[in-house]
C-alpha cells in the first residue's frame, strides 16, 4: 500500500538555510546539504527546498546547491521559488532535482504548466498554491502578498488538466498557527483533483498529521519549523502514525 | 568494472550517476556505441515522456543497439517501459525486448502513482513515480499493487528493469543497485 509521505521544507536564501534550526551534531546550521542529510537519515520521505533569494544573479547559486544536495541524499526532492521559465526548470532538473514547484509564475502564465509537463513530464511538476479563506478560498501570489480572483479548487483543477503532477496547498489561515492543517479544504481539494495533494501550513502536533491523512485525505504533509526546532522528530512522528494505523515508510 | 549510464537526455541521469558515486563507483555517461559496447554493465535510465524519449533513441541509433546488448542491462522507470514493445504514452513503438504493451493506469486512485510502496512479499520500500505501467507477465520478478497488479521488476536473459527509482529509494535502493553491480 502506498505510504503517506512526511516532507520537511527548507527555506533557502543565497544558498543557505534561513529558518533557525535546532540540531545537535550539526556543524553548520545554515548548510542545507548537511541539514538534508540529517532529515534523510531521520526518515523524511522527500524534501522541499524553497528558494527565497531575491535577485536573479544570486539565484545561480541555487543550481550549484541543488547539485550538491543531489549528490548527497538518496531520497527525492523538490525545488521551488521564483521559477518562471522552462529554462529554469531544465537547469534544476539537470542538476539533479526530481521535481520543481511552480507558484506565482503559473498563475501569471498558466501555459507554463503545460509547457513544462510536455517537455519534462507531469511527474516533475508540483503546483504550489497559497490560499486564504474569506468567504471562499482565494489564491494569493508573491508569498501571500497579492490577492487574485482565482479560487483554490478551480485553479487546482486547471493545474491538473494542464499537466501538474501534484498539488502543494498551503493554507495562509493555518500557516504558522500550529493549530492543525486546513483539513476541510484539503478534503475538498482531494475530491476535486485526481493527483496527489500535499498538505501544508498549521502542523503543530503529531495528531495534526494523523488528522490530515485521515480527515483531510492528504497524500503527504509538509512542515518546516516543527522539524527545524525539533519539536517533533520525524522518526517519532512516523512511529506514531504507524501505531495509529497509517501506512508510512519505516 | 566499467559501468555505463546511457545518456540520452533522460531526466534522472544525474541522479543515477550520483547514486553510484555514493556506492564508490563512477559511471561513464555516454550515448556512444563504442563506449556502451565496451561496458561491463549498463544502466538505461529514464524519466519523461515515452514518445519523446523514443525519438531521441532513434536519432542516436540507440533503438537498434540496446536490444542487441549482451551485457547485464538495468532499465529504470521509463527505461523499463521503453524496453517493452509498445507504450500508450504517445502510442509509440518501443524497443521490444519484452513483448508487452505499457498501459495508462485507470484513474480509480490518484494518478500518477507517486511515493513509497512495497512490492508483493517484500518489506523494502521503493520510490515510485509513474502514470503508465508494465502489466504482470511471465518475466515479472517483483509485482506491486496500485490500482492493478503491475510489474515492479522484470527480467529476461541479460535484461532486467525496475519501475521504481532505486537511485531515490533510500537504503533499500542503494542495496538494490549494489546487488546489480556485484551480481
Amino acid at each position: 500500500m502506498l505510504a503517506k509521505r512526511i516532507i520537511p521544507c527548507l527555506d533557502i536564501k543565497d544558498g543557505r538555510t534561513v529558518k533557525g534550526v535546532n540540531f545537535e551534531n550539526l556543524r553548520d546550521a545554515g548548510d542545507p546539504v548537511e541539514l538534508s542529510k540529517i532529515y534523510t537519515d531521520e526518515g523524511a520521505d522527500e524534501l522541499v527546498f524553497l528558494d527565497i533569494t531575491a535577485t536573479h544573479e544570486k539565484r545561480k547559486t541555487l543550481v550549484a546547491l541543488v547539485e550538491r544536495i543531489a549528490a548527497t541524499i538518496n531520497i527525492p526532492f523538490t525545488v521551488g521559488g521564483g521559477i518562471s521559465t522552462v529554462e529554469d526548470v531544465y537547469a534544476l532538473l539537470q542538476s539533479g532535482a526530481d521535481k520543481i514547484s511552480l507558484n506565482s509564475a503559473a498563475v501569471r502564465n498558466p501555459k507554463l504548466i503545460s509547457d513544462i509537463a510536455e517537455k519534462f513530464g507531469s511527474q516533475c511538476l508540483v503546483l504550489a498554491i497559497d490560499a486564504k479563506q474569506t468567504t471562499n478560498w482565494k489564491v494569493y501570489l508573491n508569498g501571500g502578498r497579492l490577492e487574485t480572483e482565482l479560487v483554490l479548487f478551480e485553479w487546482a483543477k486547471e493545474g491538473e488538466q494542464r499537466g501538474a503532477g501534484e498539488i502543494l496547498f498551503t493554507s495562509m489561515n493555518h500557516d504558522g498557527t500550529k493549530n492543525g492543517f486546513a483539513n476541510e479544504a484539503l478534503q475538498q481539494l482531494s475530491e476535486t483533483v485526481n493527483i496527489p495533494v500535499i498538505a501544508s501550513g498549521g502542523a503543530g502536533t503529531m495528531e495534526h498529521f494523523y488528522n490530515t491523512f485521515t480527515y483531510g485525505k492528504a497524500d503527504a504533509a509538509l512542515a518546516a519549523s516543527i522539524f527545524h526546532f525539533k519539536e517533533i522528530g520525524i522518526n517519532n512522528l512516523k512511529n506514531y502514525l504507524h501505531q495509529k494505523g497509517i501506512t508510512v515508510r519505516l | 568494472m566499467k559501468l555505463v549510464v546511457i545518456n540520452y537526455g533522460a531526466g534522472n541521469t544525474q541522479s543515477v550517476k550520483f547514486a553510484f558515486q555514493r556506492l564508490g563507483i563512477t559511471p561513464v555517461l555516454s550515448d556512444s556505441r563504442e563506449e556502451i559496447l565496451s561496458a561491463d554493465k549498463i544502466i538505461f535510465p529514464g524519466v519523461g515522456h515515452a514518445k519523446a524519449a523514443m525519438e531521441v533513441l532513434r536519432e542516436k541509433g540507440l533503438h537498434v543497439l540496446i536490444p542487441q546488448l549482451k551485457q547485464p542491462v538495468l532499465g529504470i522507470c521509463l527505461g523499463m517501459q521503453l524496453m517493452c514493445k509498445f507504450s500508450e504514452e504517445g502510442n509509440v513503438d518501443c524497443l521490444g525486448i519484452f513483448n508487452e504493451s505499457v498501459k495508462l493506469f485507470e484513474p480509480k486512485l490518484k494518478v500518477p502513482h507517486i511515493g513509497w510502496n512495497k512490492t508483493d512479499g517484500n518489506d523494502d520500500w521503493y520510490y515510485f513515480v509513474h502514470s503508465y505501467y508494465v502489466p504482470q507477465n511471465e518475466f515479472t520478478t517483483l509485482s506491486c499493487n496500485y490500482i492493478t497488479q503491475f510489474s515492479a521488476a522484470i527480467q529476461k536473459e541479460n535484461f532486467s528493469a525496475v519501475q521504481f527509482h532505486p537511485e531515490k529509494s533510500g537504503q533499500a535502493g542503494e542495496d538494490f543497485l549494489k546487488k546489480f553491480i556485484e551480481a
